[in-house]
């Protein structure tokens, strides 16, 4: 195939929660968004991926939007589900094979923290009867880490918290949009120490579809061309610290899976962390944003210290992260996270942000997602 | 008191945990993987605090086997110099006493003090303090 795979329709459910629908069905109301804004019809489409991680088969619902016999491949990859199926709906166009397809993520999870048994990563039992596996343990333990070496204060990480909420009024599909004071974050209940429950993303439901196509197709439907430059999605390398570990090597923490797949997208592009216009970075927990900042590439250690204060994450900052408000805003529904960062920035590079818009007309824009048990997921976005 | 599950530590006066070693790499971890591919391989009773945070929830059963009456507890991970760091519970310590770099002993712990026949898991206590000194 010549030319570079295309965003040419998107489409998302609501993140947060609602009642009475479930995640397929959610992940239905996505397409349907997609296929109208992409102005093609369901019959049009050659393949679709899938990803859900307690939703169900993504491939059901056939059943609803039509039998028209095409293939659809479900996805299963843990935080990187969406990811996974973007990757591979791109290398279904790349290689020749189609040129016009679908992925989709939902999911829709119940309330409170994951509840993931040590059978499923391959940890003996008396690990979970222990109480370790929790990932909010995980992601406070490698924070305090974090900090500790290198000069984050806990006011920092209140920062990444309201920017969040203030970003996410502006955003019709996050699930918190109210604002909420710094203080009342700092003081907020404490969930895992040094993180107060307004830093903790919230398991959570919604769907999110996107439609690709050939840069030829893409041109027959006359759409604005924007192109999918790097899809990258990698495991965890040597010494890194992930969740659910009951160890980590001597010097462990210093390397990470996002530190490679994000290498690995940047070259696939052939360009770098300056190029990059807006960034949605994996925020699990307010910490999250500040080490993916570094670990993408974007900041050295510790300077987020000064990125945060001098407000340069902002939405009219040098480098705007997390424009609709992030997991912290929207939540976790796991297989369709990864999918509403490249919506949130079609939306931007289309103009379409309202007041959450970028300003400067922004060219370039980058998603990260990871997840457990060490994957992660990155994509790089042009218009 | 039994363990909580075979193999975890050694079965000695001042038990010490059992590792695995990869003959090949010469990489340690914890605990030892099923199989032939690690060597059991017996760690130090001492290191220092590598980072920590406080549960401040119950965690959801399954899988947590702990008491249903939930009191915040401390974990952490534990660096066994030149060894491995392992994560574990933090004990006989105030919350904000807690701080990386402290020196710390292996120690075994009740996962329910109150149950008729409690589990035992591992912990680390501040390097020399007496069980039970502090909350």
């Amino acid at each position: 195939m010549s030319g570079d795979v295309c965003i040419v329709g998107i489409g998302i459910h609501p993140f947060g929660r609602t009642d009475g629908v479930s995640g397929l069905d959610q992940g239905v109301f996505a397409v349907r968004a997609a296929l109208a804004d992409a102005g093609v019809a369901w019959e049009e489409l050659q393949f679709a991926y899938g990803g859900s991680d307690a939703a169900g088969n993504p491939d059901t619902m056939v059943e609803r939007l039509g039998l028209t016999g095409m293939q659809f491949i479900n996805v299963r990859n843990g935080c990187a589900a969406g990811g996974s199926a973007l990757f591979s709906a791109q290398m279904a166009i790349k290689s020749g094979e189609f040129e016009l397809g679908l992925a989709v993520g939902f999911d829709k999870h119940p309330r409170g923290a994951f509840n993931a048994l040590p059978s499923e990563y391959n940890l003996p039992d008396w690990y979970g009867d222990a109480g370790y596996m929790v990932t909010t343990q995980f992601f406070a333990n490698k924070i305090t880490r974090y900090m500790h070496l290198h000069g984050i204060s806990r006011r920092t990480l209140g920062l990444v918290a309201e920017k969040a909420f203030r970003n996410a009024v502006h955003a019709p599909h996050a699930w918190r949009r109210e604002p909420v004071a710094l203080e009342e974050i700092l003081d907020g209940a404490m969930v895992s120490d040094p993180y107060s429950k307004y830093m903790f993303c919230s398991p959570a439901e919604g769907g999110v579809a996107l439609i690709l196509a050939s840069e030829k197709k893409a041109r027959e439907l006359g759409k604005p061309l924007i192109r999918l430059k790097a899809a990258a999605m990698r495991t965890r390398p040597p010494k890194s610290f992930e969740v659910f570990a009951p160890s980590v090597e001597i010097g462990g923490g210093t390397a990470t899976a996002t530190q490679i797949a994000s290498a690995a997208a940047f070259e696939m592009a052939g360009i770098g962390p300056k190029d990059i216009a807006i960034a949605q970075l994996q925020d699990t927990e307010a910490g999250a944003e500040i080490m993916h900042m570094a670990e993408n590439g974007f900041c050295k250690d510790g300077d987020q210290e000064a990125w945060l204060a001098e407000g340069r994450t902002e939405i009219g900052g040098a480098l705007p992260v997390n424009t609709d408000g992030g997991c912290l805003a929207c939540g976790e529904p796991i297989g369709a996270s990864g999918l509403r960062q490249v919506y949130e920035n079609v939306v931007q590079l289309r103009g379409a942000g309202g007041g959450r818009q970028v300003p400067g007309e922004p060219r370039t824009a980058y998603t990260h997602v990871y997840g457990a048990p060490g994957v992660s997921a990155v994509t790089i976005l042009e218009r | 008191m039994r363990a909580i599950a075979e193999g975890i530590w050694t079965n000695e006066s001042e038990p010490r945990l059992i590792g695995g070693l990869d003959p090949e790499t010469g990489r340690v971890v914890f605990p030892c993987p099923p199989g032939g591919d690690y060597q059991p391989h017996t760690l130090s009773r001492t290191g220092t605090l590598w980072s920590y945070t406080i549960q401040r929830f119950r965690p959801k059963s399954p899988p947590y086997a702990g008491p249903e009456a939930f009191q915040p507890w401390a974990v952490g991970y534990v660096e066994l110099p030149g060894e491995v760091i392992v994560e574990s519970r933090i004990v006989d310590v105030a919350f904000e006493d807690i701080a990386i770099g402290m020196p710390l002993e292996l120690t075994l712990v009740p996962l329910d003090p109150d149950a008729p026949e409690p589990v035992l898991i591992h912990a680390f206590k501040p390097l020399g303090q007496t069980t039970g000194a502090a909350a």
